[in-house]
């Protein structure tokens, strides 16, 4: 079912205004706290009214600010995951799903589905996290839905739970009918669960795009940061035609590069190659600010002749191997692998 | 001794409390789900809290007496308010009613907006909604409004004196007793007017905190099992 959001709505300071569309596959909005993704999965399920705009499920139209359309919550027909799951604490488990599947049958289908039997009796506060995660998607898609949303639901969460109940949502979601929207800060959450991602921005979707596209060739500085580009510098070009990128004090050659200024490179800290000598371009003196040992990985920190800070990445072997060898080390980009982005 | 002033405390106080009860949680929910004049219906709501109890006294004269326009309506359905027990009664809800109201308000604003938001998105009506999630969770503030209500309530003077006047075995109650028998020089029945009173209220009390406690044990159970 298609979904169009077109709305704009203000804050205090805070403006929200965005537009988009996403139908029959997993949407997410990926933005730092505070950039207003939460704000919008609650104007689409009707929790919070928009200044103005349109938003439509279907055929159906839920707001529109035009005609004086505002469809309360209840008629919306839309799933919400919240980020604690928002179980009632006064009911069992049976009677949480109840308020959704409003049927006993129905409701004893979906503890059957979400291996619940056994704590139909149970009150949330009895529960572990996975089984909270359990009844709260039971409840939601008892009540037949047809759209469904997550806001942060693994915000709580340690690792070990985390990449567990992620693979029960991709469950739920798969099983439900393909459709979800999904809001998130976490990169990783982000690109394992869904297809489309946009990118959130003090209130506005700055980019959108597959993931994969998204991930590998941000277009804007946002982007790059939140899917975890750690190497970012300003650039600009020199008299004699040569790109010079700022921060990292570097004379820069880019694969397909047409000419037209970028204002932002990046670097991601796993693409580096070391090379024994200094180079005219692309290459950078690998000065070690320090050394810091990640669970699987060692994350070089370096600096540029202009003080920024840059990071490599490598496996711990690779590392013990650079260790012993004698005389400087020098970091190489290779020209292909360097973004540009905001033109 | 005439023990009347007791029974007439009591059955005043109870029915009291049902009325305020009822009033108190619709008014805080109606003050809750304002957009516009939350303060000023706020303000109004409260106000005979922090106005002498003469004053409200004054105010329900004016409304509920014989020339007052819900005095006349009162009359024209066969009631009369002043000087009756009844009219008591309207003292005590009026006096009583912003204690419920704020305390119920209070208990009510706690619960996480986020379980009514979820009530919501599962089609759930707002009253449903309220009787079956906002309510129970908010019943050991809702129990303490109730208390604190009655007690109020018990220990009406003011307005009631002025409404409802000093008729023994009609309107008389405890507090208006224990004023009587001072006025009249009779110690000795002041003194077990006050025992009495001091009894009650202390009774109150205790029933509070042993069942604050055992909401607490309850709530506990439900989180270790």
């Amino acid at each position: 079912m298609k979904l169009y959001v077109d709305i704009e709505k203000r804050l205090g300071d805070f403006k929200l205004k965005i537009k988009f569309e996403t139908d029959k596959e997993v949407f997410s909005i990926i933005g730092a706290s505070g950039s207003g993704k939460t704000m919008t999965l609650k104007c689409i399920a009707g929790i919070e009214n928009p200044d103005k705009g349109t938003i439509r499920l279907g055929e159906r139209i839920l707001f529109d600010s035009a005609t004086g359309i505002n469809r309360p919550p209840q008629k919306r027909r839309i799933g919400y995951i919240f980020q604690d799951y928002a179980l009632f604490p006064n009911m069992t488990v049976t009677e949480n799903i109840m308020c959704g599947a409003m049927d006993p049958d129905i409701t004893a289908n979906y503890i059957e589905k979400f291996f619940l039997k056994g704590k139909e009796h149970l009150y949330p506060a009895q529960l572990s996290g996975g089984e909270k995660q359990r009844v709260a998607i039971a409840r939601m898609l008892s009540a037949k839905p047809e759209l469904i949303m997550f806001d942060e639901p693994f915000n709580a969460l340690d690792n070990y739970l985390k990449s567990n109940l992620e693979m029960e949502i991709h469950d739920a979601i798969e099983s439900y009918n393909g459709q979800a929207l999904f809001v998130s800060h976490d990169r990783d959450e982000v690109y394992r669960l869904t297809d489309q991602i946009a990118v959130m921005e003090k209130g506005h979707l700055i980019e959108v795009g597959p993931k994969v596209e998204l991930f590998n060739n941000p277009q804007s500085l946002a982007a790059a940061l939140l899917t975890g580009c750690k190497n970012i510098s300003s650039v600009e070009r020199k008299e004699d035609g040569t790109l010079w990128a700022k921060d990292w004090a570097m004379k820069l050659k880019i694969a397909e590069f047409d000419g037209e200024m970028p204002r932002y490179v990046g670097f991601r800290a796993h693409h580096f190659e070391v090379t024994k000598e200094m180079h005219e371009y692309n290459v950078v003196p690998c000065k070690i600010k320090r050394v810091v040992e990640d669970t699987f990985e060692i994350l070089v920190k370096f600096e540029s002749a202009e003080g920024y800070i840059m990071t490599y990445a490598l496996p711990k072997e690779k590392w013990a191997q650079l260790k012993v060898q004698e005389g400087n080390i020098y970091l190489k980009m290779p020209e292909n692998k360097i973004m540009i982005f905001e033109r | 001794m005439d023990f009347s002033p007791l029974w007439i405390s009591l059955k005043i106080a109870l029915i009291a409390t049902l009325i305020t009860f009822v009033l108190g949680i619709a008014a805080a929910r109606l003050v809750l789900s304002m957009k516009r004049g939350k303060v000023i219906a706020d303000s109004l709501f409260s106000l005979p809290m922090v106005l002498p109890p003469t004053v409200v006294g004054f105010f329900l004269l004016i409304t509920f007496g014989n020339n007052g326009f819900l005095g006349q309506f009162f009359e024209s359905i066969g009631m009369k308010v002043l000087f009756t027990w009844q009219g008591a009664v309207l003292a005590a809800v009026a006096v009583s009613f912003p204690i419920m109201y704020r305390t119920a308000r209070g208990a009510i604003e706690q619960v996480d907006k986020n379980l009514l938001n979820a009530g919501r998105t599962l089609g759930m009506s707002e009253n449903k909604i309220f009787f079956k999630v906002v309510f129970p969770m908010s019943r050991p503030g809702i129990a303490a409004a109730t208390i604190l209500s009655f007690a109020r309530a018990l220990g009406e003077f003011g307005a009631t004196m002025m409404l409802a006047g000093n008729i023994p075995g009609k309107t008389q109650t405890m507090s208006i007793a224990i004023y009587t028998a001072m006025q009249g020089g009779d110690r000795s029945k002041a003194y077990i007017w006050v025992a009495i009173v001091m009894v009650i209220s202390f009774v109150i009390m205790i029933m509070m905190n042993l069942w604050n406690d055992r909401q607490a044990k309850l709530s506990s159970h439900r989180r270790i099992s």
